[in-house]
């Protein structure tokens, strides 16, 4: 399947390479280089390459690619899925997943990808497992292996490897005995100018941090599972406790792990949280612009918005600007084009604006598209829309957890379209 | 560094010296202290190598975690090898690990040296540690060195059948490897993986199919023993091994089950519906109708994929749309919508995939994708590949109801600022309007606007979009043709100008006045325009001159003169060919008579299609069906085939029957008529049926149709619980247990009139029983979820005890049951009355005993109860109350919280009789009343059944002699002494194994009691014609005697 590994930084150096099988010339990145030159934008080489005797199939994380060569049929998801599995295992065991964090650890990624593939089918990509085999390189154990000569690999078969819960080891021991769920929502959505939505939806995770001593039997119940009508589940969730009860029924991995994202995408039940209003306008041969926005609060459920920025990729013909906000900090880059207004906490009494003028470059002809204007935000304790978890029991073990939730709401793709509609078709129905 | 790393080919020699003492610094931040001093030193393999030979274990670590570091950036480090391959033994097993990564990487090229390491891997094999047998094996079988090719193989078999699923999970990668070394073990190697395929472990499961696909993808028959067991283990196989099964599966559906794609569209659904239907009239309609079945084996892989679409492995949901896309009925297809719409959210190259297939889907079934149109809106943050694939199923979901929603987004998209991006929105527009005749005109009004757009690349596209939209109704727009020709000198990309010519050429006398002003102009221009423009400008003028010879005869002289000159051979061939055609000589005088009908024919419209048109004879999700090329390696979907072959060929036989649980249970998971060969079998049933129904037809039935009937019976029953979620199969299965055992013991006296008459009873009641199978669903699922998962494991799969550990890992129920028992030989299906509706006021309950070993305690044998409520209004919270004799020991069931009237439900209970006949009495409460109800059991149910061999048995029977042995003589009935073994109707009164004889007058049985296990074994010897001898040996002589009484009278009688 996988043949070999290239990891590749962007200015298109190879930093490593690992082979399943038989060596692959680095040259094959070459096709990869050419089609990365070609692509205007770094996102936008083809995830799949054909070369003559080989197919390349890649991922863009962290800014740096990670270049599967395959010789043969293949689904290409699996390659893709693979890939990635491979950088959440690398961020999980380095805290970061970049070109310094690999070359500091590269044992420690070679010892992994070994595990990880065999023969270029996955053996081993169970977070918890791995973990058994090569312990995560942490500053006290680095000092304690050189002083005393032990190793970080273990020497027996994790347990969860042969069990049918192959994601979670045995004898995990805690003192605390602690499980945190986080309920984030990221909302997606395209508003028009008038204010009107596009299109809106949510994409809601369950994150969890589990620290349970022993095998617990965790189940979770919601006040309205009938939100979630379209879920995907970590591995570990009794799906047909679900079907019948709408009940979320598992036995737990260790530690962090997504246990449930879901999709809501029924354009009513999604409240939109906040409104631009902005006015951006060029004048026909003159070389100045004007530039206004206003934001405010819409449909919270009495949560402030917080950490909101945003952000414009203004037009090519605009030189500089000179905008004055009333609160927060505004950067104009005046090569990239990209307008950034950090404007922090909304406060509903007095609302934040950014207004001011444009220069033009002069001669240059009035863009015909008033920039798209992206937002993100934050809204603490509150789920968009309106999931709640109603309980949280556990069987199987005799202490008494500490249990905690959290519920928040992001800005995922937000963005205003700022275009002049119905000017120049005229559609009949 | 980074310069350092821009060179790509390896590098070898002084120079890699020079690199290495570089390249390690930063890697070697918990290096010895003496590393810092050699950093600089050109002798640095040197140094390695001292370290690799010292004798302090942190020395050598700290090399290899270098050499390692050298590896991983490409440098040759392979002068290194003596030195590296004398740590492979070493304890420390970080050190260890590296030297493998090492040997995999460089055994190749350094054979010789390799073999030094193989004695090492020969001793580690045998380790007590599964993960050392594992890794010895894995790095054995890396090594491509083909000298070793007989030892892996002997590494491969003996793996294979390791204690550890690990190890046999590691031998199936290790077939992979050692078929991509030597292909002529090919036949070897299918041993193996014959052998691993039948492993019941979910862990090699993936691991094998996988294997199997790669060395002998076509050895189709090697699946077909393993299909059911495959599909039922899906949902625990890990997630890569599920995508590898899924393909695999799809591959043999296709070419073992007819096709669900029917012409006439009658739905599941309809003859579902049908069924219920008790008028006998509308059955045999549709007998004639010959209506589709599927066949239960494949609704069984499409049920059992289903719960992966909720998979986060994306791979995952994929591969179970693909199968749903492949092989399931059309209307089923559209439940994998909304998970793929779901993947959208996923990482961009998830997404790029996705929408690929997408696209390919949509083409075929827009309905399917049509309600999440608004999911495929382009966002500016998307990557252009992304944003064209958007657009390209936008358009193919485009429809009259909502053109006008998708036009206006597009106008959006034409104004972005990506311009690749805004051309392929036009080109959009332009198959928009093509496909749908209502927005045409407005579309090409629109377009007809964007001519006036500043960007060059926009307006070319417009141009070429308009100019094959006009050619599809080229009446009434000469506007528009007279707009571009006015436009013309602003456009300067070729093609567009290229398009305009033709434009003017084709519709010439459309433009009589302007046209050859166009010409005009391009003459003075012809030198400098690009080939394309030329070529273009060659057929206006020999259009032009051909219908207005007056005007253009000098221009196109001139044009034609300058052709004849020009750079490019293409257009001084096109100018010579186009000369020799109208301009009149004596030579060419035949062609150029045609010259107007050659030139100016009418010429078809272009069809505008999607890129994805053709897509589709890829297999879905496939990496072929992403470069839409075939790669290596890629698997042809075949046909469905037209007639189905053998189904019999799925059913697993039992060969062991001391491993199995239930023998009976596999072969009865066939419920489908395989007509040429069971003909027989199921005509008789068939008539049976008829007459049972009370039907006033001729008995003259044709046994096909019959037997139709019957197929369609049990195929709808299937039907109707492939709706319900996987748990009730195992009821499913043991109605069949029930059904085909039934007909066998049927089989035999079909000739006989009074006989019939008895057994189309017993079918009617049997009818009854499946039209309430489905209910049961529920009573399965009201035991414990666990459970239910474990008591519809054991039924449906045969699982053999090998599996059991991991199953009690998942409930903590005692399975521990001896080894040497076996499965039921035959389950009586009579139903006893635990309490008439009447006394119930209206709660009816009948039990049987199904013959299973009871889950919950091996002591306790257990019961089916079917509770029925005949009343009008829901019973709730039907439970167990008290019990006598108060010490009873009963398994209750979960209470059910509420029976609605006309459902039925069955549970299952486990009753600890302590071996005896006594009454188990209890009370079987409902929220408002209590019933005393009582269970008497035969004796023959206090036992289960053993296997033994013969001489095990005599010596069992030995130690049970005197006053613990009974025996008869009795005069058995003619027919039990001929047409039938035996056994049927011992097995029918207790619950015993067969016990294989080497005599054919001997036929012996043995059993246990179920609460204290005391072995009983019953001989049955003929003797003569009619009389046979029938000996019981058992400790328990009370029972001994009880079960003597109830076989004679069963074998006497009958």
């Amino acid at each position: 399947m996988i043949h070999s590994l290239f990891l590749v930084n962007s200015s298109g150096d190879i930093f490593l390479e690992k082979h399943w099988k038989s060596v692959v010339s680095r040259s094959v990145c070459d096709y990869f280089f050419e089609a990365q030159e070609r692509a205007s934008e770094p996102e936008n080489v083809p995830p799949v390459i054909p070369t003559p005797h080989h197919y390349l199939i890649s991922v863009l994380r962290h800014r740096i690619y990670f270049v599967a060569v395959i010789q043969s049929e293949v689904p290409p998801l699996f390659v893709i899925e693979f890939l990635h599995r491979v950088v959440d295992t690398f961020q999980d065991y380095f805290g970061v997943c970049t070109e310094a964090a690999i070359k500091d650890n590269v044992v420690v990624v070679y010892e992994l990808l070994e595990e990880m593939l065999d023969n270029g089918f996955p053996l081993a990509t169970e977070s918890n497992i791995l973990k058994e085999l090569i312990k995560p390189p942490t500053i006290l154990r680095t000092v304690v292996n050189t002083i005393t000569g032990s190793t970080n690999v273990g020497e027996q078969l994790p347990t969860g490897q042969l069990s049918v819960v192959p994601w979670r080891r045995t004898g995990v021991k805690y003192t605390n005995n602690e499980a945190y769920f986080d309920v984030v929502e990221e909302i997606d959505a395209i508003i028009d100018k008038s204010g009107s939505t596009i299109t809106a939806e949510i994409q809601g995770v369950i994150d969890a941090c589990v620290k349970l001593t022993g095998m617990p039997d965790l189940t979770l119940s919601f006040m309205n599972p009938r939100l979630l009508d379209d879920v995907s589940f970590h591995p570990c969730v009794r799906f047909k406790r679900w079907e019948a009860e709408r009940i979320l029924s598992f036995i737990p991995p260790d530690g962090n792990f997504r246990l449930l994202s879901y999709h809501v995408s029924c354009q009513n039940l999604v409240a939109i949280p906040v409104y631009v209003k902005h006015n951006i306008t060029f004048r026909e041969g003159s070389s100045q612009g004007r530039f206004e926005l206003t934001l405010g609060p819409k449909q919270t459920m009495g949560k402030g918005l917080e950490a909101v920025l945003i952000s414009s990729q203004l037009p090519r013909g605009v030189l500089n600007t000179n905008l004055n906000p009333s609160q927060g900090t505004y950067n104009f880059d005046p090569v990239t084009k990209l307008l950034s207004w950090d404007v922090g906490k909304i406060n509903p009494q007095k609302l934040p604006s950014l207004k001011g003028s444009m220069s033009l470059q002069a001669g240059a002809s009035k863009p015909d598209e008033n920039p798209t204007i992206n937002i993100q935000f934050k809204i603490q304790q509150s789920a968009l829309s309106g999931l709640k978890v109603n309980r949280l029991d556990m069987y199987g073990e005799k202490y008494k957890p500490f249990k905690g939730i959290k519920y928040m709401t992001k800005a995922g793709k937000f963005q205003t379209k700022g275009l002049l509609r119905g000017r120049a078709w005229d559609l009949k129905n | 560094m980074s310069t350092n790393n821009l060179s790509y080919s390896d590098q070898g020699g002084t120079d890699s010296a020079v690199e290495v003492g570089q390249e390690t610094t930063p890697t070697s931040s918990n290096a010895g202290a003496g590393f810092g001093l050699f950093s600089v030193d050109f002798k640095k393999n040197e140094d390695l190598k001292e370290m690799l030979e010292s004798n302090k274990e942190s020395l050598k670590l700290e090399a290899m975690k270098r050499v390692v570091g050298l590896i991983a950036k490409g440098k040759n480090a392979s002068e290194l090898f003596p030195a590296v391959v004398k740590n492979v033994a070493s304890k420390n097993i970080e050190l260890k690990k590296l030297v493998y990564v090492y040997l995999v990487r460089y055994a190749e090229e350094q054979q010789d040296l390799a073999l030094l390491s193989i004695s090492t891997f020969q001793r580690a094999l045998k380790d007590p540690n599964q993960l050392i047998r594992a890794s010895a094996l894995r790095v054995l079988s890396s090594i491509r060195v083909p000298i070793i090719v007989p030892i892996m193989m002997l590494a491969i078999k003996e793996a294979a059948s390791d204690m550890s699923p690990y190890v046999r999970k590691t031998s199936a990668h290790a077939i992979q490897k050692l078929y991509s070394l030597d292909q002529d073990q090919k036949e070897l190697l299918i041993e193996v993986i014959e052998k691993l395929l039948k492993d019941k472990s979910t862990l090699v499961a993936g691991s094998v199919v996988m294997a199997f696909e790669e060395v002998c993808p076509d050895r189709i028959d090697l699946i077909h023993k393993n299909y059911r067991k495959l599909c039922n283990l899906l949902v625990d196989v890990e997630e890569w091994g599920q995508v590898v099964i899924i393909s695999m599966l799809t591959r043999y559906a296709r070419t073992q089950f007819t096709s669900p794609w029917k012409e006439d569209g009658v739905f599941d659904e309809h003859n579902e519906r049908a069924f219920y239907e008790s008028d006998e009239e509308k059955t045999r309609d549709e007998t004639e109708a010959k209506p589709y079945m599927m066949d239960p084996d494949h609704r069984l892989l499409l049920r059992n994929t289903k719960p992966l679409l909720q998979s986060r492995n994306t791979a995952v949901v994929m591969s179970v749309a693909q199968l749903y896309w492949h092989l399931a009925p059309k209307n089923e297809v559209s439940i994998v919508t909304k998970s793929l719409v779901r993947l959208l959210r996923s990482h961009r190259e998830v997404q790029y995939i996705v929408l690929q297939n997408i696209a390919t889907m949509s083409i075929q079934r827009k309905g399917m994708f049509e309600p999440y149109m608004k999911s495929f809106y382009v966002r500016s943050t998307d990557a252009t590949h992304i944003k064209s694939l958007k657009l390209e199923i936008l358009t193919s979901l485009a429809n009259e109801a909502n053109i006008s929603t998708i036009l206006r987004e597009f106008q959006t998209y034409v104004k972005s600022q990506d311009k690749q991006f805004a051309a392929g929105t036009i080109q959009a527009i332009g198959r928009c309007a093509t496909n749908i005749s209502e927005v045409t005109d407005t579309c090409l009004n629109g377009l007809v606007l964007l001519l006036s757009n500043r960007d060059e690349t926009v307006v070319a596209e417009s141009v070429v979009v308009i100019r094959k939209l006009l050619q599809i109704q080229p009446t009434q727009h000469s506007d528009i043709i007279k707009h571009m020709a006015k436009l013309f000198d602003n456009i300067t990309v070729p093609m567009a100008r290229a398009s305009i010519l033709w434009l003017m050429g084709e519709y010439c006398e459309r433009v009589p006045k302007i046209a050859p002003d166009v010409l005009r102009k391009m003459a003075k221009s012809f030198t400098s325009e690009e080939d394309i423009v030329k070529l273009q400008t060659v057929n206006l003028a020999a259009k032009l001159y051909l219908t207005n010879s007056k005007q253009t005869k000098l221009l196109t002289q001139y044009i034609l003169n300058l052709g004849k000159y020009d750079q490019n051979y293409d257009i001084r061939d096109r100018t010579r060919f186009i000369r020799q055609l109208i301009v009149p000589n004596d030579k060419n005088g035949a062609l150029s008579k045609y010259a107007h009908r050659i030139l100016l024919a009418p010429k078809p419209a272009p069809v505008l299609e999607s890129a994805y048109k053709d897509r589709d004879r890829y297999q879905l999700g496939t990496l072929s069906h992403t470069i839409n090329t075939k790669a290596s390696g890629y698997l042809e979907l075949s046909d469905w085939p037209a007639v189905a072959p053998d189904q019999s060929v799925r059913n697993v036989e039992v060969i062991e029957p001391v491993k199995e649980w239930a023998p009976s249970l596999g072969k009865t998971v066939k419920s489908k008529p395989a007509k040429s060969s069971d003909d027989k079998f199921y005509s008789d049933s068939g008539e049976e049926e008829e007459k049972g129904s009370g039907s006033s037809s001729s008995e003259d039935g044709s046994s096909s149709s019959s037997s139709e009937v019957q197929s369609i019976l049990s195929g709808r029953l299937h039907i109707l619980q492939n709706e319900r979620v996987c748990p009730e199969s195992g009821s499913d299965a043991e109605s069949h247990v029930q059904k085909n055992s039934s007909q066998t013991s049927e089989e035999s006296d079909k000739s006989s009139s009074q006989s019939e008459k008895s057994s189309s009873e017993s079918d009617s009641e049997k009818k009854e029983r499946k039209t309430k199978t489905p209910l049961q669903k529920k009573t399965v699922l009201g035991l414990e979820p666990i459970c239910t998962a474990c008591l519809s494991f054991l039924f449906l799969l045969n699982l053999s005890i090998e599996v059991l550990p991991v199953l009690s890992k998942l409930c903590p129920l005692s399975l521990a049951f001896p080894l040497q028992l076996s499965g039921p030989a035959f389950v009586p299906e009579k139903s006893h009355d635990l309490l008439h509706r009447m006394t119930g006021k209206g709660l009816s309950a009948q039990y049987q005993f199904p013959r299973q070993p009871c889950l919950y305690q091996p002591t306790m044998v257990s019961v089916q109860i079917s509770l029925t409520n005949t009343t009008d209004h829901p019973l709730e919270q039907i439970h167990i109350g008290d019990r006598s004799p108060t010490g009873l020991n009963i398994h209750c069931f979960n209470t059910i919280e509420c029976l609605e009237p006309e459902a039925s439900v069955t549970v299952f209970m486990g009753i600890d009789f302590n071996d005896s006949t006594q009454a188990a009495n209890f009370q079987l409460c409902t929220k408002e009343d209590h019933f005393s109800v009582s269970i008497q059991p035969a004796i023959g149910e206090l036992l289960l059944p053993i296997t033994m061999t013969e001489l095990d048995f005599r010596k069992e029977q030995g130690k049970l002699l005197g006053m613990n042995e009974s025996s008869a003589t009795i005069t058995m009935a003619a027919e039990n002494m001929t047409s039938q073994p035996i056994s049927r109707p011992v097995a029918t009164v207790a619950n015993l194994g067969m016990v294989p004889s080497s005599q054919d007058n001997v036929h012996r049985f043995a059993g246990k009691t179920a609460n204290s296990g005391a072995v009983v074994l019953v001989t049955v010897e003929l003797r003569g014609e009619s009389t046979a001898l029938i000996t019981i040996n058992t400790e328990k002589s009370v029972m001994g005697s009880m079960l003597l009484r109830d076989l004679k009278l069963a074998l006497a009688q009958a």
